[in-house]
């Protein structure tokens, strides 16, 4: 028999009532939508006065292939790009290393070098389309390439916006595209954060994200605090820098997961949104409003889409955007109905964003912030995810921080207890996934997305014909210079821009930053 | 008594996610086999000589990324050509239907695709050790 808990395991009882708000006050812990504790939403008009970017994720195969999706995207539409990179590209290698082989372009778009980044971006107006760019270790290298691609545009880095993921914590915790060891890791992520206070006013130089973590299986709890605390481990790294906090917090971004826990999942956006902004106030003395709003975006969860079935998805979909929209977030990925499959094909693709649509303009539920505020059970679930997952930041507080905390292993192991709890519980039938261990039927076959094998053999050969056309010379001067750089206290930055100018390849300039900082390797643990 | 049977759990490849492998290797240890997890991106040759240094039955991959096509028939020939072809090979992971055969032509034992059964993927690997 299924019993009454959240997908999380968090019992829910029978029936709310005022009994179950009675320690809460509205004044101080919900407050107007815009006013602090930002609870119910950081605008007062919420989506009236603007909707939330339609961001769908995507990238595959060679920068020319993606090009082209996101000229389609954006005709259909959509109102903002996001670049997925494939996995060489995640791990700073050039597609003609040897860890290349069989994954060039199969899980995101390949980028060895700025002549592919020119490619991806071609014809795309860096004044105008917002991009954000999902890359953690080589992040600060991509988001150079970006900028030298606006600078040729004529676009000046004051006026390019949007986001780079560059969150390299969550890769510890969940992810596990790493390069290096946590500390220089944390280094290049304050030189970007640094860098952006200082020229690139209206870019997210980081997007700190839950969504991993609840991927590899955490709980809601879970997936709040250590994102918090991650946030709270760069304000901490930023301010040892010598920035004020007020300098940079305006541009810390983040990033949850919507999984089909309705209820639980708005919780979860309020629960955030009221102890970011406690933290930030009564922490780190933060005074500018713009310090205290977290602002995020939010992809539906890849997690509980179903091989078997996959329509199905649609549906799952449509009920994690509502919960996301319901929960005030500023942009949205929604998945396609393929993805336990493949990358979507561009039919799956088009009905993901067409669910954001009928969302935005056919469900009312745009009309007035924070639709569900005010109900018992929200509000009990919101107070209650607040106060688990505040423990959960403090327990890491004792531990040192999040980097003490990553390298004893306890995050990982929360989750990967929680995500084996949650499969013993879906084994044992309570819980139902739809067409999994209940209500299985015959699948209708669908189309997959084939990507093709021969992108390795196109990368490698712009790469074979970018090596003999630029300047050898100016390359090793630029990464020699980089390495120095590096292995001093400068900001990284300028030395990354200017390698990246010369055209020397991602792999090039990783490996010189890997000879400085070594490779970081886990301790891994069953 | 009789001796447990001894699994190497591999992620080859340069994908992290590993919640599935860490959820079938604690499963399979629930289940009373002695599991090796390898940690994340193996190469073959790392995840055979792996299989060799710990005497083990089977070895478990599992592929997320799309890299299977590569991975796997290199992981097969090296088998072969250590006299190891009685190490039973199980894959597990994002394998379309058309992969699945053509690995299961290679000699793989049993492919398991998303939303196979632990208990399912325990009794098929004690009835091939």
């Amino acid at each position: 028999m299924p019993g009454f808990t959240t997908i999380s395991g968090v019992e829910v009882e029978p029936v709310y009532g005022p009994e179950h708000v009675a320690d809460l006050n509205p004044a101080r812990d919900l407050g107007e939508p815009g006013e602090f504790p930002y609870t119910r939403g950081i605008h007062r008009d919420m989506y009236r006065g603007k909707l939330w970017t339609m961001r769908q994720f995507s990238g595959f195969a060679t920068p020319e292939e993606t090009n082209r999706r996101y000229h389609y995207l954006l005709e259909e539409g959509q109102t903002g790009l996001s670049v997925a990179f494939d996995l060489p590209t995640l791990m700073g290698y050039d597609a003609d290393h040897a860890m290349s082989e069989g994954e060039v372009g199969k899980c995101g778009a390949s980028i060895c070098s700025l002549e592919d980044m020119e490619i991806l971006l071609h014809g795309i107006p860096l004044d105008r389309v917002t991009i954000s760019m999902t890359i953690n270790s080589p992040a600060a290298v991509l988001w150079t390439m970006y900028l030298v691609v606006a600078e040729k545009q004529g676009v000046d880095w004051t006026q390019v916006s949007g986001t780079l993921q560059n969150d390299i914590l969550k890769e510890y915790i969940a992810q596990k595209e790493y390069i290096f060891p946590p500390r220089p890791s944390m280094r290049l992520v304050t030189d970007t954060l640094e860098f952006g206070a200082r020229h690139t006013p209206r870019f997210n130089p980081i997007s700190i994200s839950g969504y991993h973590i609840r991927e590899a299986g955490s709980t809601a709890v879970q997936e709040l605090a250590f994102t918090l605390r991650d946030g709270i481990e760069y304000v901490e790294w930023a301010l040892e820098r010598g920035l004020a906090v007020d300098d940079f917090a305006p541009r810390l971004s983040f990033f949850f997961n919507a999984h089909s826990d309705f209820f639980e999942e708005i919780a979860k956006y309020r629960a955030a949104r009221r102890l970011w902004a406690r933290l930030m106030r009564d922490r780190f003395g933060a005074r500018s409003e713009r310090s205290l709003k977290l602002r995020f975006h939010t992809q539906t969860a890849g997690c509980s889409l179903t091989w078997q079935q996959p329509y199905n998805n649609i549906v799952r979909t449509a009920v994690q955007a509502m919960a996301a929209v319901s929960g005030g977030t500023q942009s949205l990925h929604t998945n396609s109905l393929d993805e336990a499959y493949a990358l979507p094909g561009e039919h799956a693709v088009t009905i993901a964003l067409r669910t954001q649509q009928v969302i935005a303009y056919e469900t009312g539920i745009t009309a007035a912030p924070d639709p569900f505020g005010g109900s018992y059970f929200l509000e009990r679930l919101t107070a209650d995810t607040e106060a688990a997952a505040l423990a959960y930041i403090r327990r890491i507080d004792q531990m040192g921080g999040m980097i003490e905390a990553i390298e004893s292993g306890f995050p990982q192991s929360e989750i990967a207890e929680a995500s084996f709890q949650y499969q013993r519980a879906v084994e044992a039938r309570e819980k139902i996934v739809v067409g999994v261990n209940g209500y299985q039927s015959q699948d209708q076959p669908i189309e997959i997305l084939q990507i093709d094998d021969r992108a390795r053999e196109r990368q490698v050969k712009k790469l074979e014909a970018l090596r003999s056309r630029r300047s050898q010379a100016a390359v090793d001067g630029a990464l020699a210079a980089l390495g120095k750089a590096a292995r001093g206290q400068a900001n990284t930055m300028p030395f990354l821009l200017n390698a990246v100018r010369a055209y020397a390849t991602l792999g090039e300039i990783c490996n010189t930053l890997r000879d400085v900082f070594g490779s970081y390797q886990e301790t891994s643990r069953i | 008594m009789i001796k447990p049977i001894r699994v190497l759990v591999a992620k080859p490849g340069l994908d992290g996610h590993d919640r599935g492998a860490k959820v079938i290797a604690r499963a399979l240890r629930d289940a009373g086999m002695e599991v090796i997890y390898t940690g994340l991106r193996q190469t073959p040759e790392m995840i055979v000589s792996a299989a060799l240094q710990e005497d083990v039955q089977v070895i478990g991959l599992s592929i997320l990324s799309g890299a299977h096509n590569a991975i796997v028939p290199r992981l097969m020939e090296l088998l072969r050509e250590k006299d190891m072809a009685d190490v039973r090979v199980v894959v597990g992971g994002i394998i379309p239907d058309e992969d699945r055969a053509a690995l299961k032509r290679l000699g793989v034992a049993e492919v398991f695709q998303p939303g196979a059964s632990l208990e399912g993927i325990v009794e098929f690997i004690r009835s091939v050790a």
